[in-house]
């Protein structure tokens, strides 16, 4: 049993609102009253917030950024591409292109893998079936390849379930599931066919039941529209992280909504995000022409992937299945490949004769499928010849 | 044409934020291309080139630009260094002086440099009567180079069935601007004749070719002024003059208030208490697991048999859909418990491992709380219920071993019902399986004879 102290209850007028109540000691200014809780808690709350100003918080803001800043660059203690110059270098790439996709007659803006590896949605075609959708920006797979969703411009985003009848109309069938006040970015489902986890332009994310179309949470905190986002790998988080054009990259628990890491290093919009595959760390790509690595457990950027020669910004990364590259679609057509332990470019694609707008590794890693504005989308693969 | 003679600085590019989404790559090619024309710091030879009778005044051949590049941005092959001078060609600040089409080539083809006054950071939009000025301005002068091309004498055309109205207006401006060109100096309308040709040819393109003024329409909201009537390149003003229907209201931006900043120092002082790791060690880890994974990675090492895409053999996939595991997958179960919990067939494995000791209850409780979180809202308070029943309730059949504190907290959540109830409790359980059965499953005959590919796997 643990101690008890007893409180001596007096009775009386508060001496604030007058109201018959339980009282308690309050000092102010070195002047004992007599306050009922009810107004004591409004004093302790009232009392921080006296004398502060919106310069002031600002100030105090400020100054916990910096001791963050150092408390970080206390455990900098080495670059990941100094820790990697012991690992063997990886050989010459010959990527080769495997499948063009061609007779969209539209941009193509986003790509999904289906989970069999083999099929592809992407905003204006899945397989041969044509999405009812116009002005797509995002699109994704349910996991169990049933269904699809997508969305755009019309702030939406809406599941359509699959079918191979050609004669059955996709757009009968839709559901409207999740509402933004502005365009839909980026949308993915969780590990189950029942939730939806979608991106805005109105700044927000928020988590869908499918069936219901009930918001079941939502994420505030980025200060402009939110490009991208991408689920943690783990079987048992509930993490991911979003990127937005206020240039933060934010991880968030999906149960409580909260913001629990953020990263500001970016110059301009974070266009895509992309977890490690071990879940401990992430990349970002963005209009100022770099890629960055962000690490979790270290709380800070660990790499950054960027040539004078690249001017223009990276619209979409993921990883190969080890992690150990990293492929970036840009705006200025190419993709480039990088070595990301040790930093350097390992390769240089071109083929796409507009903007790369999309970019996916397929699910077990085999090939990779990149979408442009030129109405194509490329599936290429990788020879490597070792160093001899 | 409306602007001044010689080298005229481009409008107050400010904030490289502001205006067009493209500014930050503008503003990037701008500094390449003035130290490219600075003859101080080792830019391009910029010279007049004797041609028939006549001079070729401010050109620089393709080649000279493809070197600079290379030496001045560090580029190694010049294959990368021709798609980047093409690209900012494209973008229209470079442009072969012989052709509408922008490109880059590395041989003597002759380019001159775009006037900062066409310069796409000043957010040129042009309208159809500025390019039908332009067009019409063109037939009324009788020199060869400046004859339209087949395609521009189409697009006359059509203004002209577009523009009837006010054609008469449209060609009053042409024969405006040929007065004032004829003024300025021969050369100086040689250069200013393919300036403005160049102009239009990225905001015309030849049909086929890449229009890079298109802009994301994600970010197309961000363009300052949606309201001001766009400007003419040759200084017509217009009522008529349309809104650009890209340009949609911006949202009025949120100002940051007290509260905001008060959340803000509740993370800051969140962060700065977290527990961070070393890079050095942060960089051990990656180093690992990337080396750990690289022999399963196919774009790295060739996959067994073959790689689908490659070969066009599926055997790979109808492989991993067999119930049979090879021995390089059940090699992976050991790396993590998450591999072998991801895994359908490791998972199947483990199972029976756990029946054998009959300890199954806890996977079996691991993996329905997984389930119930995939569960549609209207389903998850049956489920919840479920599963206290059956793994949690007094004499549950299934009863999995808690601590009272974990309990304690598990059977306040079951009151809610919602889809974390369990969220503490298979946290706990996780971490026992892991330390636990997990690790003697590892040690086990079973697995063991597995990964030596002595026996096949257990089926039901």
């Amino acid at each position: 049993m643990c101690d008890q102290t007893f409180l001596v209850n007096v009775f009386g007028s508060c001496d604030k609102c007058f109201k018959q109540r339980a009282l308690r000691p309050v000092f102010k200014k070195s002047q004992q009253l007599s306050y009922c809780s009810t107004c004591a808690e409004i004093m302790a709350t009232e009392g921080l917030h006296e004398n502060e100003t919106l310069a002031s918080l600002k100030s105090e803001a400020e100054s916990l950024k910096g001791k963050l800043e150092e408390e970080r660059a206390k455990l900098h203690d080495v670059e990941l591409h100094q820790v990697a110059e012991r690992v063997e270098a990886l050989g010459q790439f010959v990527m080769k292109t495997r499948r063009t996709l061609k007779g969209h007659g539209n941009k193509v803006l986003c790509m999904d893998w289906c989970k069999d590896k083999r099929r592809i949605v992407s905003s204006s075609q899945e397989h041969a079936v044509t999405m009812p959708c116009t002005w797509v920006m995002a699109c994704a797979y349910a996991p169990s390849g049933c269904a699809i969703a997508c969305g755009g411009l019309d702030n939406k985003c809406s599941v359509y379930p699959l079918t191979f009848d050609k004669n059955e109309n996709m757009a009968a069938k839709k559901k409207s599931v999740a509402m933004h006040t502005n365009y839909l970015s980026a949308c993915s489902f969780t590990n189950s066919d029942m939730q939806i986890l979608t991106a805005s332009g109105d700044g927000t994310c928020a988590l869908w039941d499918v069936e219901s179309g009930q918001l079941l949470q939502s994420f505030h905190g980025h200060g402009a529209d939110v490009l991208c986002l991408d689920l943690a790998p783990s079987e048992t988080g509930n993490t991911f992280v979003s990127g937005g054009c206020d240039k933060k990259a934010m991880v968030w628990d999906m149960r409580s909504g909260q913001c629990v890491q953020a990263f500001e290093t970016h110059e301009s919009d974070i266009n895509s995000v992309r977890y490690y595959p071990s879940g401990d760390a992430f990349a970002s790509g963005s209009d100022d022409a770099t890629c960055r690595l962000y690490d979790l457990r270290a709380d800070r950027e660990v790499a950054i992937y960027s040539k004078e020669s690249i001017i223009f910004g990276a619209s979409s990364v993921d990883f190969s299945l080890s992690g150990r590259l990293l492929f970036a679609g840009y705006n200025d057509y190419t993709i480039n490949v990088w070595d990301v332990l040790k930093g350097s470019r390992v390769s240089i694609l071109f083929g796409h004769e507009n903007r790369v707008s999309t970019l996916r590794v397929s699910p077990d890693g085999t090939a990779f499928c990149s979408g442009s504005w030129d109405h194509t989308l490329r599936v290429r693969d990788a020879f490597l010849f070792s160093c001899v | 044409m409306a602007q001044g003679s010689g080298d005229q600085r481009a409008v107050g590019i400010a904030d490289p934020e502001e205006s067009s989404p493209n500014m930050i790559v503008y503003c990037k090619i701008e500094d390449i291309i003035t130290k490219m024309q600075d003859d101080k710091t080792g830019g391009v030879p910029i010279r007049t080139v004797k041609s028939f009778l006549s001079k070729i005044p401010s050109v620089v051949t393709g080649t000279d630009i493809v070197q600079w590049l290379m030496k001045n941005l560090s580029i190694e092959d010049p294959v990368e260094a021709i798609h980047l001078g093409s690209l900012i060609a494209a973008q229209g600040y470079i442009f072969p002086i012989s052709d509408h089409v922008l490109t880059m080539k590395d041989d003597g083809t002759f380019y001159r440099f775009q006037a900062p006054y066409f310069w796409p950071s000043n957010c040129w939009e042009p309208e159809n009567t500025d390019y039908a000025i332009y067009l019409c301005k063109r037939t009324m002068q009788n020199k060869a180079r400046l004859e339209l091309a087949d395609y521009e004498a189409e697009n006359l055309a059509r203004l002209q069935r577009a523009f009837a109205r006010k054609w008469e207006f449209i060609f009053m401006q042409a024969e405006a601007q040929v007065k004032i060109d004829r003024k300025k100096d021969k050369t100086e309308r040689k250069i200013l004749d393919s300036q403005e040709r160049a102009f239009w040819d990225v905001h015309r393109p030849v049909p086929g070719c890449v229009n890079t003024t298109e802009m994301d329409i994600r970010k197309c909201r961000r363009l300052k002024n949606p309201q001001k009537v766009k400007k003419s390149v040759y200084g017509v003003t217009e009522e008529s003059q349309s809104q650009s229907p890209v340009h949609v209201l911006s949202q009025p931006i949120r100002k940051t208030t007290k509260e905001d900043i008060r959340k803000q120092i509740t993370f800051l002082n969140a962060q700065i208490d977290r527990h961070c790791l070393k890079m050095s060690k942060v960089a051990e880890s990656l180093i690992a697991y990337t080396e750990q994974y690289m022999e399963y990675d196919p774009l790295i090492t060739p996959a067994e048999p073959s790689n689908p895409w490659i070969s066009d053999d599926v055997a790979l996939w109808d492989i991993e859909m067999s119930k049979e595991p090879s021995q390089q997958r059940v090699k992976r179960w050991g790396f993590s418990f998450d591999e072998i919990l991801k895994d359908q067939v490791g998972r199947d494995q483990f199972l029976r491992f756990l029946e054998s000791e009959f300890s199954s209850e806890n996977l079996r409780f691991w993996l329905a709380v997984q389930d119930l979180k995939k569960q549609p809202l209207q389903d998850v308070a049956r489920r919840v219920e479920e599963i206290w029943q059956e793994f949690l309730a007094p004499g549950a059949p299934s009863a999995i071993n808690l601590d009272s504190h974990s309990y304690e907290i598990t059977s306040q959540n079951v009151k809610d019902g919602g889809r974390y109830t369990f969220e503490d409790a298979q946290e706990h359980i996780y971490k026992l399986m892991k330390s636990d059965s997990y690790a003697r499953f590892l040690r086990s005959n079973a697995y063991q004879d597995l990964l030596l590919a002595k026996k096949k796997v257990w089926l039901l």
